[in-house]
């Protein structure tokens, strides 16, 4: 279903959306003055604001649209995704949360300088905070550029990206984190009731969520089918009912039947049952492995528990964070079954025009049944997706600028620089990180936003999860280990996603062309060994499976290789990590190091 | 908080207050950890190993459906709960043992 024009409330809904977070970011800008309000909003900010904050800040255009589409696109094993994304939460909860913040410092790089005193290893740092939020700003742009093009038809993708870019981009160099803080708190109840809504009156109008599910059980008789709801036939694109419901569908076995394409016709069932389950499981695992500590190891992520005025703030924070962002959760999937359903065409179209509008599109059914309601429902989830992929990347934008601004700039280049120049600096900084995030977003049109998310986390698993965990829990870790293991983690991570979000790319236009040219597409080189070597395409696709447990154990053997190293007052940091506020630790080991000269 | 700082051989600055506070946090979130492990690393296998069981209709939904896109979360929000409850407990044990620990060692 396309619209020949745009339609008003469509519109109007995501012009409010931008301009209420743009006023709110100007107000803001005149309260926030010193250059703490900058980068941790004064570290006061309420249990309840926090949260909301943190999960709209979360909830991001993967979380938005991703998953919709990708349930749509892939059915059970894409559950795997929102239930991980919130379940990230309780490791970070159980293992991170509480020490990080005893600890007390404005960013990741900080916490890497204080525990090991090492400005090094702080310079590490800063690179992978940049790293893995250029890689986790790409899906936010694609979540924009698609918006866009679906509020004004015919608008190329890379507008899209460019005037939503440059709309945050000015709105962060202008507030600095405190009007971030109060946007991201409204935008996540926008993005609630955004995905909410609509969901509820679509299920009125549908049938139930277990009952639409029940539509693709191939089992079921078709008498025993509901009576008033009848789906659309599905096009030849579409994964059958059986493959989609079930466990170990498409996703995941993506590389074995690819894999099992090459061989001759009558070899294919044979080698199909002896690798697809096992291969799956595997997959499953791996990419279980990289959401879950990916959530703990997003830099933007951490950075917002120093906004809590304490550790037992910082606690109450993430149970409420867990229940909003659980609550949210549960809708995505279902605009996926309803998308499955009811827009099935969606399946034959690719890039921004794919599965990944779901969310926008369904509400337009309801439209074509109700006039104006289907209109502002539309309207509605315009406006949650300006919401979701607004929030985080304005989020992303002030941590990594912060990173440039008061790390490389504050104190790498310019220590003795003043306040003052350092705030000029953020902004420059936010318009420099701006500009290189629009570049890279209008490059990855053909990618799942929801994948592209996946492998951001993939990275963060493999470098800061280990780094800080480790950090955390064991007192033997030295600079060296650290680093070593972050980094081999980090780049080897880095290196596999890469090269398989390049072939995927290369495969999507080079099967575009084909289709064109009437010819058959050939595989280029990487395609091919990827073909011939299935599990290693997987383990390359979702590297946390080998990536986690390498950095770890490098980090154990450097440590222990370089034991002579470990900070002579590691006893102290432990208890500063470890002991409960009350006992004032914190403030005898600022002084201490006051008085050594730090 | 006290009004100076503690001399750094009292029981604070211990390496038995330090080992034994660490190992304590670490068992609590180990414990709740490995309820959640549970479900991360046994809903995959109840897949693998047991299909029919797995894919049973409940109202609609398959059995793995409905425990994977809806149960988990609150699932989870109970072992935060839980969670959250004993750590806090713990850290005011932590302090009424410091407390102790000190007078201790002065008396």
């Amino acid at each position: 279903m396309t619209l020949a024009s745009f339609d008003p409330w469509i519109l109007a809904f995501s012009a409010i959306t931008v301009a209420v977070t743009i006023w709110m970011g100007f107000r803001s800008a005149k309260s926030s003055k010193s250059a703490s309000d900058f980068f941790v909003a004064g570290r006061s900010v309420s249990v309840g604001w926090n949260a909301s904050a943190i999960s709209g800040e979360y909830l991001s255009a993967a979380s938005f649209m991703g998953v919709a589409g990708m349930v749509m696109l892939s059915g059970y094993d894409a559950l795997w995704y929102p239930v991980c994304y919130a379940c990230g939460y309780l490791f970070l909860l159980l293992f991170i949360a509480g020490p990080l913040r005893r600890f007390g410092a404005y960013t990741i790089p900080d916490f890497a300088e204080g525990r090991y005193d090492s400005p090094v290893f702080r310079k590490i740092a800063v690179c992978f905070v940049l790293f893995i939020g250029f890689f986790y700003t790409m899906p936010q742009m694609k979540g924009a550029g698609t918006t866009l093009m679906y509020i004004f038809p015919g608008l190329p993708y890379w507008v899209g990206v460019l005037v939503v870019g440059l709309v945050i981009t000015l709105n962060v160099a202008l507030g600095g984190m405190k009007g971030i803080t109060l946007v991201q708190a409204v935008q996540y109840w926008v993005k609630m009731f955004a995905i909410s809504v609509p969901v509820f009156v679509l299920l009125s109008v549908y049938g139930g969520y277990g009952k639409n599910l029940s539509l693709n059980q191939v089992s079921a008789a078709p008498g025993a089918l509901v009576e008033s709801v009848e789906r659309v036939a599905l096009p030849e694109k579409a994964p059958r009912d059986g493959i989609w419901l079930a466990p170990f569908g498409p996703l995941t076995t993506k590389a074995v039947k690819s894999a099992s394409e090459a061989l001759p016709a009558e070899q294919r069932a044979g080698y199909l049952a002896e690798h697809q389950k096992p291969y799956s499981l595997l997959y499953t695992f791996s990419l279980i492995v990289a959401l879950v500590c990916g959530t703990a190891g997003l830099p933007h992520i951490l950075v917002r528990f120093y906004t809590n005025p304490d550790g037992v703030a910082a606690k109450k924070t993430t149970m409420w964070v867990m229940i909003l962002i659980g609550v949210f959760y549960v809708f995505p999937p279902i605009f996926g079954v309803l998308g499955r359903n009811f827009l099935p065409e969606l399946y034959a179209a690719t890039g921004s025009k794919g599965p990944d509008k779901v969310v926008l599109e369904l509400p337009t059914l309801i439209r074509a049944k109700y006039g104006v309601l289907g209109s502002i429902l539309s309207g509605i989830t315009c406006a949650g997706a300006f919401a979701a992929f607004m929030s985080t990347f304005s989020g992303l934008l002030v941590s990594m600028t912060g990173a440039l601004a008061h790390d490389v700039y504050g104190r790498m280049l310019r220590p003795q620089s003043t306040a003052e120049e350092r705030m000029r600096m953020f902004k420059w900084c936010a318009v420099l990180v701006g500009g290189v995030a629009v570049l890279l977003g209008s490059q990855v049109e053909q990618l799942d936003i929801n994948f592209m998310v996946g492998q951001a986390f993939a990275i963060a698993a493999a470098s800061y999860f280990p780094l800080l965990f480790m950090s955390v829990w064991w007192r033997g870790m030295t600079m060296a280990g650290a680093a070593t293991g972050m980094l081999s983690g980090g780049i080897l991570a880095l290196g596999c996603v890469t090269l398989t979000s390049i072939s995927d790319i290369l495969a999507k236009t080079g099967k575009a062309a084909a289709t064109v040219s009437g010819g058959t597409w050939q595989p280029d080189a990487l395609n091919h060994f990827w073909i011939q070597h299935p599990l290693l395409r997987i383990l390359a696709e979702q590297p946390a499976l080998w990536a986690v447990p390498l950095a770890i154990g490098l980090m154990v053997v450097v440590s222990k290789a370089t034991r002579a190293s470990v900070p002579g007052d590691i006893r102290m940091k432990m208890l500063v990590l470890h002991a409960p506020e009350k006992l004032g630790l914190k403030q005898e080991y600022i002084q201490e190091h006051q008085g050594a000269g730090h | 908080m006290p009004d100076q700082s503690p001399a750094p051989n009292d029981f604070i600055h211990s390496e038995e207050f330090l080992h034994g506070l660490m190992r304590r946090q670490l068992r609590l979130s180990i414990g709740c950890a490995s309820a959640f492990l549970l479900v991360l690393v046994g809903l995959p296998l109840a897949n693998y190993f047991a299909p029919e069981f797995m894919s049973q209709p409940v109202g609609g939904f398959t059995l793995t459906w409905l425990l994977l896109g809806v149960l988990v979360f609150p699932f989870v929000w109970i072992i935060a709960r839980v969670f959250i409850t004993r750590s806090m407990a713990l850290e005011e044990a932590e302090v009424a043992l410091a407390a102790v620990g000190n007078e201790q060692r002065q008396g």
